[in-house]
């Protein structure tokens, strides 16, 4: 499907043998790539497989070891994203490179030169409604960024790269932050670019999209092309075995489980968020032993100001939070951990893990009291018994298939997914009753998703109560019992997973309360 | 008492202290603007002024010129803004760290450099002739404001010039939405074309060879010598000044005002002899620098990018 009538023959882009080496890893293995005028190119591949690297090669911020890249038949050497700039590329990353508090002109202006250097914003600010108007992009362009949806930020970056007269624009996962109908919108201004002769290249790792928005795809495993195929002539299996070299399982089978006793209650809870504005403004709902309550919605509605709460680092300004009935609302982290409550925190890095210390420190961080010994008259407590902890380490790395050098290795030097399975295994060894799982695979290849989503439906088996907090709908709706939507601090609604449309499951991430569309409809 | 010191005079010289005593700050502050704006906290700035204070007194000492002494300083003081650069933009090395060495640096070359090229500390001190107020023609004689502003140093004038030329190239110009760009998300700026590195570089040279001269108005202006030590910890009363400003020239305008009040208010109060512990009257700036401090920076919005090193391959 897509514009195939539209593909014109001409290669805009070629790279050639591209070669880049990081310390320990080839990203980039001899990679061939051709993309045309017109063309919507899907680069397909896992976390790793060297996409991006291949792309900010192309846009100025790597530097290729080895290889050639020609651009509207002409071999150029592109040494920064000026270069790539002047020769009409554009790339919106996946991390928005946005200035917080600058205007929407003033991100779009920034490094453009202007007659004697002085700023004519009025002016600007007129080119920018007017490209905005012509691709139908809409953004206030007196906005400050930090002001903006995701989407909307999104779409300055792609203004940001019009204004500058790009013709080949590259898109980083763009998808990744949006809700279903931005997803619709942006595809929308994906195809008007694309027909007004842009050529488009798409990374992704997410097949259905992938099928539906691309005219061809290049598929990318462990830093090679494994294939290049026009999106007509593939399937989404085809794609998935190529993309991670084995047949790959779509549905994993939700275990029934025995719904127990409410174990996790929060009625009307509220808390501010870092910057003191309300976060949670009347959130309830309670989970169940038994039971997996995934909880949508698009980041930063409240969602990890939700799971702080609960885990006792931060403070709820009302309402109350019951585990197993008993209130521990505003309760330090420790008492609630003691009272069976495992976190697997959003942010891996910065909340999760001390990169610094090692694999075995790392797993012992939140019970590491337990591994101590008296010490001549000192009591227990004191002094850390490293025999004991290693021996613990051991076995929580073989348990969990950790890949790791050694469990004295430090923990900023495992990936992605290991360090995830590294928390897991953490957290699971303490077999906690409820588990709070913020985006607990955000960022991880296939394999590594799968692994620990096959983890949180065992636990579910063994009777824990799990709050599943995610952006992907598509991971919510594979393992919860029931879905509640949040908006902006508040649930929009609960309803059973197996009756979950993802229409509904949209139109309440954007704001319109489940009583409000059902309602409508009668 | 009070009544006999707060004469018309007494507040006249005083407000036209005020203006001097916040000559230095301003050359100081506004070059802090432009490193932190960038996203480099420069801790080195003490011991810029220190080095602008001592080649700007020895260069006048042997060639008889101020302004070559001024000029001398604004060089010394740039090249050491390259090396802060060169040590935290190029090496990548942690901000507070380099500061901290530029400022020992400073400090110690100051002195040393004094000794080889004019003499022993002790004694008395070798002299210059100083800069000395100018008297502007009809201005001048206006009753009160005369003596207040029209009858200064023309450092003075041009510390007052540079607010609003800050001001207009931050607010108004490619270079400023540049600069400011690079110390909010120098990753987005880099994306820009924006060469970060340049960038933070040039605004490291501004602001070694404005607190430089902010240092040369201590030897060559405001006294006639070269005394160890002698800018006093006005480098940081700077770093407090620029969080207190808020990274804007006018604003820093008025901490500079203020700041330069209390000094002028310790040394008029001394000049006339009021009888009071004056080592408590020298505390006051410091005593002040801690409280607005204390009273401000918790609501400091702070360049975003400010003492992370910037690094495109990681």
């Amino acid at each position: 499907m897509g514009l195939g009538e539209t593909v014109k023959e001409m290669p805009i882009v070629v790279m050639k043998g591209i070669t880049k080496r990081f310390p320990g890893v080839v990203a980039n293995d001899n990679i061939d790539l051709e993309i045309r005028k017109g063309e919507i190119h899907a680069l397909l591949g896992e976390n790793g497989a060297g996409k991006t690297t291949l792309m900010n090669i192309l846009y100025g911020l790597y530097t290729p070891d080895a290889g050639e890249i020609y651009v509207r038949g002409k071999r150029v050497t592109i040494r920064s994203p000026r270069d790539a700039v002047d020769l009409k590329i554009g790339m919106i990353h996946q991390h928005f490179v946005l200035v917080p508090p600058f205007t929407v002109t003033q991100n779009i202006i920034l490094g453009m030169k202007f007659p004697r250097g002085i700023l004519n914003l009025e002016e600007a600010e007129k080119k920018v409604a007017e490209i905005s108007q012509k691709y139908g992009i809409k953004v206030d362009p007196h906005a400050q960024i930090w002001q903006l949806s995701v989407g909307e930020q999104q779409r300055v970056e792609i203004l940001k790269a019009l204004f500058r007269g790009a013709e080949i624009l590259i898109l980083d996962e763009p998808t990744a932050v949006l809700t279903p109908q931005e997803t619709k919108e942006l595809f929308k201004t994906l195809r008007s670019l694309a027909k007004a002769g842009c050529a488009i290249i798409f990374i992704s790792h997410k097949l259905d999209e992938v099928m539906e928005i691309s005219d061809r795809v290049t598929v990318l495993r462990n830093g090679k092309v494994v294939a290049t195929k026009k999106t007509s002539a593939t399937n989404k299996r085809e794609l998935a075995k190529l993309m991670v070299g084995r047949e790959v399982v779509f549905r994993l089978r939700k275990a029934r489980a025995k719904i127990g006793r409410p174990a996790l209650q929060v009625e009307d809870l509220h808390a501010l968020s870092d910057r003191g504005l309300p976060a949670l403004k009347g959130v309830s709902f309670s989970v169940h032993e038994g039971e997996i309550l995934g909880i949508a919605g698009v980041s930063g509605n409240g969602q990890r100001e939700l799971a702080e709460v609960i885990a006792g680092v931060r403070k709820a300004t009302s309402g109350k939070v019951l585990i197993f009935g008993q209130d521990v609302t505003n309760r330090s982290p420790k008492e609630i951990i003691d009272l069976g409550v495992g976190r697997i925190p959003e942010d891996r890095l910065q909340m999760g893990l001390i990169t610094d210390l090692t694999v075995a420190e790392n797993l012992v961080s939140e019970v590491h009291e337990k591994f101590s010994d008296k010490f001549f008259f000192l009591p227990a407590g004191i002094f850390l018994d490293h025999a004991q902890i290693n021996n613990y380490a051991e076995k929580l790395i073989s348990e969990y298939k950790i890949v790791t050098p050694s469990r004295d290795a430090l923990t900023k030097t495992l990936s992605g997914g290991n360090l995830q399975k590294l928390i897991l295994a953490r957290v699971l060894a303490q077999n906690p009753k409820i588990l709070i799982a913020s985006q607990p695979t955000r960022g991880l290849d296939v394999g590594a998703t799968e692994y620990i989503r096959r983890k949180l439906l065992e636990q579910k088996k063994k009777g824990a109560a799990i709050l599943l907090i995610s952006e992907d709908l598509g991971e919510i709706l594979m393992l919860s019992d029931r879905i509640a939507v949040i908006y902006e601090g508040k649930i929009m609604g609960i309803l059973p997973a197996a009756k979950a449309k993802i229409e509904e499951l949209g139109l309440m991430m954007a704001g319109t309360p489940l009583s409000k569309i059902r309602g409508g409809r009668k | 008492m009070i009544g006999e010191v707060i004469t018309a005079t007494f507040i006249i010289s005083f407000l036209a202290a005020t203006l001097r005593m916040a000559v230095p700050l301003l050359f100081g502050t506004i070059g802090e603007a432009f490193a932190e704006r960038s996203g480099i906290l420069n801790l080195g700035i003490e011991g810029m002024m220190l080095m602008g204070a001592s080649v700007a007194f020895t260069t006048t000492f042997y060639t008889g010129s101020l302004w070559l002494g001024v000029g001398v300083a604004a060089l010394v003081g740039i090249l050491l803004g390259l090396l802060m650069a060169f040590l935290t933009v190029t090496m990548g090395a942690q901000q507070h760290v380099s500061g901290l060495g530029v400022f020992f640096l400073g400090m110690g070359l100051s002195f040393y450099l004094y000794r080889i090229f004019v003499g022993e500390l002790g004694g008395v001190p070798p002299t210059v002739t100083p800069f000395r107020p100018i008297y502007i023609p009809l201005l001048g004689d206006i009753p009160v404001l005369g003596p207040i502003l029209f009858q200064q140093y023309v450092l003075v004038y041009i510390a007052l010039l540079l607010v609003p030329i800050a001001a207009f190239i931050f607010d108004r110009t490619t270079l400023g939405l540049q600069i400011t760009a690079v110390g909010q998300n120098p990753k987005a700026a880099d994306t820009a074309g924006i060469n970060v590195f340049r960038i933070r570089y040039l605004c490291l040279m501004v602001a070694g060879a404005l607190s430089a001269i902010g240092g040369a108005w201590f030897s060559i202006a405001q006294s006639s010598m070269f005394l160890p030590l002698m800018t006093a910890g006005r480098g940081w009363v700077c770093i407090a000044l620029v969080v207190f400003g808020n990274w804007m020239p006018y604003r820093i305008l008025i901490g500079a005002l203020l700041f330069g009040g209390i000094d002028a208010l310790q040394t008029s109060l001394q000049a006339v002899g009021v009888a009071f512990p004056y080592r408590i009257l020298q505390m006051l700036p410091y005593i002040f620098t801690i409280i607005v401090l204390v009273a401000v920076a918790r609501r400091a919005t702070y360049p975003a990018a400010l003492l992370k090193p910037y690094r495109r391959e990681e």
